[in-house]
């Protein structure tokens, strides 16, 4: 298989992440996205370390997993702690400093 | 595709067929998580998605990344997802009303252009590449895990350590954002305990637990009232809600039926007659 088949597989669920952060209103699922984009970017990054014959693209995916691991908590903290104050998870919710 | 070729190409077609199945597997997984409704199912979908990358990952020859994806993402990740889901409400479903009107077609072609634009830059730019490989880099050390070590140990050794404070930092910061600072102090064993006993001399609550349903009458069943040592009838041994359907079985009723079978002759219970005087 060419690179280039998993770079547009790649690009193809970056972009469905993007969609996905753009339309839905449910912050879980936002953050859901939000992951599924980190994991399109690390298998860009698994694919060129192929491409170029060394590991040094694997070892930037493992550092990549290891801040959206911390990542993940910490925003998902951040939203049981939204959840708290306002009792819903949407991202409309949280709209005070609009007025 | 004869069975000679087959041969000849083995590595390549297998390949691909990993590629063209996990691939279609992943933009189901990523639009099944885009067009559910609800949260549990879009974290179910990005599982089977991730699983899929794991796949792929091996494919590419990187086996320690595709265990370390199943590991964070599908085993840590999600289910962290889902317990979160557990708190703020399994069944909270996204409202399809628009804030900012047209904004879904607008991104949708938004998408479909920078898509469009990525697909574009990729498939230009990777066009006459060498086949790629890396049997090279992975034998170098003895392998892929050995080759990842060496680089992290010895090129990036800085940003690892860096990483362990990040991991401390994002733990105790998620400590602190889920902490909630108690108002009240917690009251203590004592303290609870003199408060069921007032409420025992106010209202006539009683302090101790409530006796399980059945006990002292003639079935366990749940719905049957337990009975006090003097036969009186318990009706808080049966859960509120059976009462409140009206699910309660009446205790006496067993017991009249097999008296008056006793009294007509049809022995049900084969006891003597002074032992079963007793215990009447």
């Amino acid at each position: 298989m060419s690179t280039t088949h998993y770079l547009v597989l790649s690009a193809i669920l970056f972009s469905l992440g993007v969609l996905g952060v753009l339309v839905r209103r449910n912050a879980l699922i936002v953050f859901m996205c939000v992951e599924m984009m980190l994991n399109a970017s690390n298998l860009a990054f698994v694919a060129f370390a192929q491409q170029n014959g060394n590991l040094y693209g694997q070892t930037i995916a493992f550092f990549v997993m290891v801040v959206a691991a911390a990542e993940v908590v910490v925003g998902l903290a951040i939203i049981v702690t939204i959840y708290r104050t306002r009792r819903s998870a949407s991202v409309d919710e949280p709209s005070l400093l609009k007025y | 595709m004869s069975a000679t070729s087959l041969l000849a190409s083995g590595t390549d077609v297998g390949a691909e067929i990993v590629f063209w199945v996990c691939a279609t597997l992943c933009v189901i997984g990523a639009l099944g998580m885009l067009l559910s409704r609800k949260p549990v199912h879009s974290a179910l979908f990005v599982a089977l998605t991730m699983i899929n990358l794991a796949i792929l990952y091996v494919a590419l020859q990187a086996p320690f990344l595709g265990m370390v994806q199943i590991i964070v993402y599908t085993g840590a990740v999600m289910m962290l997802f889902v317990f979160v889901m557990m708190i703020v409400g399994v069944d909270a479903s996204d409202s399809l009303i628009e804030t900012i009107r047209g904004q879904r077609w607008a991104a949708i072609i938004l998408v479909l252009a920078f898509a469009g634009l990525l697909i574009g830059a990729i498939v230009n730019g990777l066009s006459g590449v060498p086949e790629p490989s890396l049997e090279a880099a992975n034998s170098q050390y003895g392998g892929n895990l050995q080759g990842i070590a060496k680089i992290i140990f010895t090129d990036y050794i800085v940003a690892f350590e860096v990483t362990s404070a990040l991991l401390i930092i994002a733990a105790l910061g998620a400590m602190l954002l889920a902490h909630r600072e108690r108002h009240t102090p917690k009251p203590t064993q004592e303290q609870r305990s003199i408060a069921r006993f007032a409420r025992y001399a106010a209202t006539g609550e009683l302090p101790g637990n409530l006796p399980p349903a059945g006990t002292y009458a003639r079935h366990n069943a749940i719905d049957t009232p337990a009975l006090a040592p003097d036969g009186s009838v318990v009706p808080e041994s049966v859960p509120g809600p059976l009462q409140e359907r009206g699910n309660v079985r009446p205790v006496d009723v067993a017991a009249e039926v097999e008296v008056d079978e006793i009294s007509e002759g049809h022995t049900v219970v084969t006891v003597d007659d002074d032992e079963a005087g007793e215990q009447r």
